[in-house]
């Protein structure tokens, strides 16, 4: 995973209550069992003028100019909400998001930025979207300045941020762990046999 | 002498093997569920990165998401590239020795309909599934809970997660839901009393009389819905109705094992003094038949009322969204929901597709039929409901009352670029997801129960049961 230090860009401003990952990547527009190519469906439905169709719809801010190569998104609460599907957040990062600044996250959403190199900010993206010009974030003092100088800092859990900053891989790391699971599962199938299947279904 | 724990606190503490900073603990979990719609992508990725399944018999795989769910189906599919799904999965599934629910198999259905049938979901358990509604599963007294399709490599590759513990909240649902009412209608309630983010990133324990109440499928229905409250997961603890259910369960304990683990399951409920970051009280006597007027499942109202002008004093949504919502659904303020006609009515999905969710709508359609021009289809959740519902004739009921009857999937809860209703049709759906285009380009969906969707289909407009039997 690359990994997230700092960036800056234009933010784009895509302010609505409750974007679910139906609108940010429509099932229709989820084609392989793969997760490349996937950016030409993003926000397919509200993006192109037809269904299906891939003709720019003038009105929606992803065509503006100004905000061509952004890789800051302004979203509303509940930003990410609906279904699990993780193309939601491949298609996000493909196309080159870097960073979601919204007032609330769905907890799967969130989850399947941090996995993949997508920052989850959690702040009021109102004032930011007032800003002309571009915003720097910066991951390690956990700040949004913009061209005039203002600064606001966002929260973030201290496992997230080492995972964005480092672009760890967890499994990798949990597998170092693999004597203590393999010690904890022994124990507890001492205590609850039923837990433990054997692959014809029986408790083992 | 310990503190007082909930019921999340003694799963969460009965599953941790380590912690691994100030904020995250490295979770044991027990069950892994994947369908051919974010399954197939987690075990296809796992082989590139030449990692293994760590405990195969710990994963059950079944095809639900894009599968059709016409008679006679195949591994072809009406959406265009559904069959590499299908067959990637499977080949992956096989090729990884997984517990396979494949086409034609009678365990295949929908995953959280079969998991429960099966005995897969257990009280006690952690069990996670990339899918947003494994939510449901906690009505069984098991951690349930969607994850990314790289979360499911993770618990693929180690049988654990690497977890923040979420913040807890009680719902307590006091009294007991008027007759005509249920479980859909009280979730319905609940999203619309506290909103799509109302339980944002909570644990969620529902609790009380109205939810012991509750049979073991009414459970499934509001549980399921606990994702539309952007929760991280709900729960409810396992009592006497969850032993008496999964008695018998194929992969449920026996003998023995079952004796240890109805002790067990009793040690689980959430002690007296236990505290939790939120609390909700909910009355279950004012629940009313319900259904969504918007395209967010908290724009919902009874059935008697209007569809509403935005409230500036309500803090559960802006204007903006509010009058998006109208245009979409192409709905003015003060629109009775009750005189709307329909061009379709639906009933299946993960929300309300078992055999009592079945029964109860045939009781409505028994010697009637499907107004003039109303495309009416139920799906059952599962190729087992679908036997169990035809060995009883409840196919029959709807075929007659003009009904299509199909094979076990997810089938048009939402469009995958196969089936779906038309732009601008009105349907009324027992699903749970009235966003836009969900069900088809530009398609109009509101939610209801199963019993409403019936009686609709009847009139042919938005129709509480309670009026159609009345003649009203």
């Amino acid at each position: 995973m690359t990994p997230f230090t700092s960036l800056l860009s234009r933010a784009v401003p895509l302010i609505r209550d409750n974007i679910d990952t139906d609108a940010i990547i429509p099932s229709r527009e989820m084609k392989s069992v793969a997760k490349a190519g996937l950016s030409d469906g993003l926000f397919a439905g509200w993006r192109y003028t037809a269904i299906g169709g891939r003709e720019p719809n003038p009105d929606f801010v992803l065509n503006d100019p100004l905000y061509q190569g952004a890789t800051i998104l302004l979203g509303g609460p509940n930003f990410g909400c609906g279904s699990s599907r993780e193309h939601a957040v491949w298609a996000l990062a493909e196309y080159g998001f870097r960073a979601i600044v919204a007032p609330s996250f769905n907890p799967i959403f969130r989850g399947n930025c941090i996995r993949n190199g997508i920052l989850p900010i959690e702040a009021d993206p109102q004032p930011l979207a007032a800003v002309d010009g571009p915003l720097a974030v910066d991951l390690t003092s956990q700040t949004i300045t913009t061209p005039d100088g203002v600064t606001t800092r966002f929260a973030m859990e201290a496992e997230p941020k080492r995972m964005l900053l480092e672009g760890l891989d967890p499994i990798d790391l949990t597998l170092e762990l693999r004597a203590r699971i393999r010690a904890f599962r022994d124990k507890d199938r001492g205590m609850h046999p039923w837990h433990y299947l054997d692959v014809t279904g029986n408790s083992q | 002498m310990t503190a007082p724990r909930t019921l999340f606190d003694k799963l969460w503490d009965a599953h941790r093997i380590a912690t691994l900073g100030e904020d995250s603990d490295l979770i044991l979990i027990d069950r892994i569920l994947l369908h051919e719609r974010t399954g197939g992508i987690a075990l296809k990725s796992l082989e590139e990165q030449g990692r293994r399944v760590n405990d195969p018999a710990q994963v059950f795989v079944t095809m639900d998401h894009v599968v059709d769910t016409l008679p006679g189906r195949t591994d072809a599919t009406i959406m265009p590239t559904g069959t590499q799904f299908i067959t990637a999965t499977r080949d992956a599934a096989r090729r990884a020795g997984l517990t396979l629910f494949d086409l034609g198999d009678p365990g295949q259905g929908i995953v959280h309909v079969i998991s429960p049938e099966q005995g897969i979901i257990l009280p006690g358990l952690t069990l996670v599934c990339p899918d947003s509604h494994t939510c449901s599963q906690g009505a069984l007294g098991g951690l349930a809970w969607g994850i990314g399709s790289s979360e499911a490599e993770h618990a693929l590759a180690t049988s654990t997660l690497r977890m923040q513990k979420p913040r807890q909240m009680r719902i307590m649902v006091t009294g007991i839901l008027p007759p005509g009412t249920t479980a859909k209608d009280l979730a319905l309630h609940i999203l619309r009393r506290i909103g799509s983010s109302g339980a944002h990133g909570h644990m969620v324990e529902y609790a009380g009389p109205a939810i012991a109440a509750l049979e073991i499928e009414a459970r499934l229905t509001l549980c399921n819905m606990a994702t539309e409250l952007s929760a991280f997961s709900a729960i409810i603890a396992p009592d006497d109705k969850t032993a008496a259910y999964l008695a018998g369960r194929r992969l449920a304990p026996k003998g023995e094992d079952r004796a240890h683990a109805l002790a067990y399951w009793r040690t689980l409920a959430t002690d007296t003094d236990a505290t939790f970051d939120r609390e909700e009280v909910v009355d279950a006597t004012q629940v009313r038949p319900m259904v969504s007027w918007g395209t967010s499942p908290q724009q919902a109202v009874p059935l008697g009322e209007v569809v509403p002008a935005f409230d500036p004093d309500q803090r559960l949504s802006t204007e903006d969204a509010h009058q998006r919502a109208l245009a979409y659904m192409g709905l003015p303020p003060g629109q009775r929901l009750g005189d709307l006609p329909i061009d379709a009515a639906f009933i299946g999905s993960c929300t309300n597709s078992r055999l009592s969710d079945l029964r109860r709508a045939a009781a409505i359609l028994r010697g009637r039929h499907v107004a003039q021009g109303v495309r009416a289809i139920c799906v059952p959740g599962s190729t087992a409901v679908k036997a169990a519902a035809e060995a009883e004739g409840l196919d029959r009921i709807f075929l007659d009352a003009g009904f299509e009857w199909r094979e076990a999937g997810c089938s048009m809860c939402f469009f995958a670029g196969g089936e779906s209703f038309g732009p601008e049709e009105r349907v009324v759906t027992s699903t749970n997801r009235n966003f836009e285009s969900r069900q088809g380009p530009r398609t109009r969906s509101h939610l209801a129960s199963p019993e409403t969707v019936a009686a609709s289909a009847v009139t042919g407009r938005i129709t509480a049961p309670a009026d159609l039997e009345a003649g009203i």
